[in-house]
């Protein structure tokens, strides 16, 4: 067997795939050929590495050597330079946003250094497409462990007491589900996993799939044997093409095994996986939604109780956990639940993982402990805010979240203190906004996004959100009045009470949050008819500031529909009532001489 | 490949599969074992800089010492190619000169496994721009 000097894991996540890490593959590899090191240095694919920003990312070991946006014509210098000669490639580095410093490995780097990564362990260290490199990091050790040496019982208080709560966005402890699952008797039950990841900006259950798949299945097993079902069902969006593929070569490989199937190590414990599409409907994360479509029929819910632990898939017993809260479970059975309940918050153990987007400097995806605070995810690990703007305000918990502002920024994450804040955790998507983002508009994007996705069984979310739209699209053009503000919070609370599942019953979320948080930006849209941030066109009017204005006639010669005048040397006017605002006279003037107002 | 019929089983697979992935497991603490870089620019690889690279890293696997070796640049010790620094967790780093494979036999035994100091080391008579 050769001795490898150097492994070289290359990023094989949809993001980095997406701006052709495979091409960099194929190109280290000839290089590694023509120089005659295939003994000597490994090419890995692996999983997410988390710093989507700079993808795609090539890591070198032992070094750490942490080389971002490499193409594949950077393969020859990175074999030429790093691997013969011992230098490191300085201009593929990641640089550091404030010291304006070449960062030479991920240790010393401020995206990993509050990172402590358990349910992305291997996400970025392994090839997901070997199951063999899964094994060699403990994969099914903690199912050899529990169907040899505990009993059902005995796995289902190590897990209640290890806190684990369900990371899907609900918070229920997750050994108590089990629990209740495996006292509901029946000839056949099931688990499921829960893959349908719906809110806009989050990646975090595709990415645990494309890195970790064995970690899954594993746990997945292990709450068949706890509750015992000897079927499992994970349900995927469709959308996630990688991921299915990743999960039927795992899934297949464990067959092969032993490691999934009939008689699982001698165990005499059969349990075996198959995988169920969606077509992407966000309100088919909601369980009892999922089931009917796992079902073949549409996409809707049904009301609680009967709980899927009592009458689930085909009316019997079911057990639902996100993909995030499975990849939990091997971990904590392997290191023990006082482990797992040292890291966290009083009321919320573990970590958990969020997806960075929108205004920050590094858009990726991080895990920190439980009760970290939104500055320390923001600003030290997230970089900041880009283009140094002031932050505003962070989207959580997706469209059925809520905003957390400034004075939010040192409250420890935690399932409750979001609640108390008027948001949610969510399943984690993180959406940071600066001073350019208007909150009314926030707010209306989201019930866009609800409206669009509503399955339209109950009425209040049907047509209370479609009401809500409209409100909230009228504010947004200066034709709000104050009245509407007042109805839009009645109709919120309305909605809350009455709607049949957790779509509905959260969708007013960002509508609540925004109006509690920026009543004022409400208030500037209805009653001065501006937007603060200046992003609603329909309130923005373009002027010319006459002292500033040569009367070079540019920006006159440049607008689409001939709505400025002016003699040649003269300062210009901008006819209010024909200007489309397109702003190409801002773009075009050269002296400063167009504002916006 | 056959089936894995008992937890035991899987956890002789793991063992041997483990091998594999060392390499990037040791990567993961670099500060807890020992970490070796070899002097190989031009003068070291021409004194033979190469051959104890490789011998490092072959050798610590199969006598089971966790270490991380890597290559680095010119350690401007020219007279004294090929030339090793090694340290040791919590320890200041030690350069040693004139290292060949026997040398480098000795300073795994002794250094590395013992922490016993070997001939041939360099005094540390630089200061770093970060000091």
């Amino acid at each position: 067997m050769a001795t490898y000097k150097y492994h070289l894991l290359v990023c094989g996540g949809t993001g980095c795939k997406a701006s052709n890490s495979e091409g960099i593959i194929t190109a280290l590899n000839r290089t590694i050929e023509e120089k005659g090191l295939e003994n000597d240095v490994k090419t890995v694919t692996t999983g997410c590495f988390g710093f989507c920003e700079k993808g795609p990312i090539v890591k070198i070991l032992p070094d750490n050597t942490f080389y971002t946006q490499v193409k594949p014509d950077d393969a020859k210098e990175i074999i030429e330079e790093h691997i013969i000669k011992g230098r490191k490639v300085t201009r593929l580095l990641y640089t550091d946003p404030e010291t304006k410093k070449h960062v030479s490995d991920s240790k010393h780097m401020g995206f990993y250094q509050k990172q402590i990564r358990i349910a992305l362990r291997n996400c970025g260290f392994l090839d997901p497409e070997n199951i063999e490199e899964s094994i060699s990091r403990d994969a099914y050790q903690a199912l050899g462990k529990a169907l040899t040496e505990m009993n059902p019982q005995q796995v289902i208080d190590e897990i209640k007491k290890s806190g684990l709560r369900g990371r899907g966005g609900g918070g229920f402890p997750t050994g108590l589900k089990w629990e209740i699952a495996a006292k509901n008797q029946a000839d056949q039950k099931y688990v499921v996993c829960n893959a349908d990841e719906g809110d806009p900006g989050a990646f975090m259950d595709r990415s645990i799939l494309e890195g970790d798949p064995h970690s899954v299945l594993e746990a997945m097993a292990i709450c068949g044997y706890t509750m015992g079902a000897n079927k499992g069902l994970i349900y995927i969006r469709a959308e996630y093409p990688l991921a299915i593929k990743r999960l039927k070569i795992a899934i297949k490989q464990a067959q092969e095994y032993g490691l999934l199937g009939h008689n699982i190590m001698g165990t005499g414990f059969d349990f075996d996986i198959e995988m169920r599409y969606g077509a992407g409907a966000f309100v088919c994360g909601e369980e009892t939604a999922l089931i009917h479509s796992m079902e073949g029929e549409r996409g809707e819910p049904t009301f609680k109780p009967p709980f899927p632990a009592q009458s689930g898939y085909k009316g019997k017993p079911t057990n639902v956990n996100n993909v995030e809260t499975f990849a939990n479970v091997p971990v904590i059975l392997l290191k023990g639940a006082e482990w797992f309940s040292s890291i966290g918050t009083e009321k919320s153990k573990g970590t958990k993982v969020f997806a960075l987007a929108g205004k920050i400097n590094n858009v990726g995806l991080i895990e920190v402990p439980m009760g970290t605070t939104l500055r320390e995810v923001i600003f030290e690990i997230g970089g900041g805010i880009k283009d140094g703007k002031k932050f505003k305000a962070v989207q959580t918990g997706g469209p059925s979240g809520g905003c957390l502002t400034e004075k939010h920024l040192d409250t420890p994450i935690d399932f409750d203190n979001l609640l108390a804040a008027g948001s949610m955790m969510g399943s984690g998507g993180m959406i940071v906004m600066d001073e350019d983002d208007c909150m009314v508009a926030m707010a209306k994007f989201f019930l866009d996004f609800t409206v669009e996705e509503s399955c339209g069984k109950c009425t209040p979310c049907r047509v209370g959100n479609k009401r809500l739209y409209e409100i909230l699209d009228k504010i947004t053009k200066g034709e709000g009045t104050l009245e509407d503000l007042d109805n839009l919070r009645n109709l919120s609370y309305v909605i809350k009470d009455t709607a049949l599942c957790g779509l509905g019953q959260t969708s007013p979320n960002p509508v609540l949050a925004t109006l509690d948080n920026f009543y004022d930006e409400y208030i500037a849209h209805v009653v001065d008819k501006k937007c603060p941030a200046g992003a609603c066109k329909d309130l923005m009017n373009y002027y010319v500031i006459e002292e500033n204005c040569v009367g070079c006639t540019a920006c006159a010669r440049a607008c689409p529909v001939n709505c400025i005048s002016g003699e040649r040397k003269m300062p210009h006017h901008i006819d209010q009532t024909a200007c489309i605002k397109c702003g190409t006279c801002m773009e075009k003037c050269k002296f400063n001489a167009i504002e916006i107002k | 490949m056959a089936k894995i019929t008992s937890l035991n089983d899987l956890r002789k697979i793991k063992d041997d599969l483990q091998e594999k992935i060392r390499l990037r497991e040791n990567a993961e603490s670099p500060d807890s074992l020992a970490q070796i870089k070899v002097g190989m620019a031009t003068s070291g690889i021409a004194s033979g800089a190469k051959e104890v690279f490789n011998f490092l890293v072959e050798e610590l696997q199969k006598r089971n010492i966790s270490a991380v070796v890597t290559q680095t640049g010119d350690m401007g010790y020219s007279y004294a190619e090929p030339t090793i620094e090694v340290t040791l967790p919590g320890q200041p780093p030690v350069v040693f000169g004139w290292v060949n494979i026997t040398k480098a036999d000795e300073i795994i035994e002794k250094y590395i496994r013992n922490g016993e100091l070997v001939e041939g080391i360099i005094p540390a008579n630089y200061k770093t721009i970060d000091e």
